[in-house]
């Protein structure tokens, strides 16, 4: 590894600018999906949301935008983590509470969506 | 060249006090996109993991919800949470544009991010009615 490059950097590559895109696009889609069944039933009460969480399909759709909401979130905290916090131990440490966290919120999608159903 | 002839370096002035400096809106925009996502992943995600489970869960933690939602605390917790992902997806949506090498230029730049501001708060204040 070059000097210059840090085992904490930001890999150099395009590959997360894109994501950082992919993602967006996503849950720009998944946005407009449940805005549009919240609108078109005039919002929902607890039985319609049991039947809609009930449907295959919606379940992957929501598992989908979980996903990318979470690589988003990986992707945006680390540019901030790498922009304000200089000491690479401290840097370091709070990029690994963040992957702690976003792991433990795709668990918590995980029961959610499948857990008891 | 001798070095007495080079030009005189003069210590260049250095003024960094962000909050005397007048921001243009791009660049409001930018940093509030930058703070939204901030504030998103520190309570936006949780709540929504949350309200989710919560509404799922059994009529009665869907009405305990409601009313936790429905008390002021919570509408305020609500209405940030909608704003600030509101604004997120525009401001993000208008990142997307500029990829697409669209609307660089200063006059257009301004424009767009005086929407993403202007767009943000009237569908904010759609969810303030509904919420109050």
């Amino acid at each position: 590894m070059p000097a210059d490059r840090q085992p904490v950097g930001a890999h150099y590559g395009v590959r997360d600018w894109l994501a950082q895109r992919v993602t967006s696009l996503v849950m720009l889609a998944y946005t407009l999906l449940v805005l549009g069944i919240v609108l078109w039933n005039g919002g929902l009460d607890h039985a319609s949301w049991r039947a809609l969480f009930a449907s295959g399909p919606f379940r992957i759709a929501t598992f989908l935008f979980m996903t990318a909401l979470l690589l988003h979130a990986w992707v945006g905290v680390r540019n901030i983590l790498m922009d304000y916090v200089k000491p690479l131990s401290v840097r370091l440490a709070l990029q690994i509470v963040t992957l702690c966290a976003l792991v433990a919120y795709a668990g918590w999608t995980l029961q959610i969506l499948w857990g008891h159903a | 060249m001798a070095v007495a002839d080079r030009p005189v370096v003069r210590p260049r002035p250095v003024y960094l006090n962000l909050i005397a400096i007048r921001q243009p809106v791009p660049a409001i925009v930018s940093i509030m996109h930058r703070i939204t996502g901030a504030l998103l992943f520190l309570a936006g995600i949780p709540l929504l993991l949350w309200l989710i489970q919560r509404l799922l869960a059994s009529p009665e933690a869907y009405e305990a919800a409601s009313r936790t939602l429905a008390a002021p605390l919570g509408k305020v917790a609500v209405f940030g949470v909608v704003w600030g992902y509101l604004f997120h997806l525009l401001a993000g949506i208008r990142h997307l544009t500029l990829d697409l090498r669209a609307g660089l230029t200063l006059a257009s730049a301004r424009s767009s991010a005086a929407a993403v501001l202007v767009l943000s708060l009237l569908l904010a204040a759609v969810v303030a009615v509904r919420l109050w």
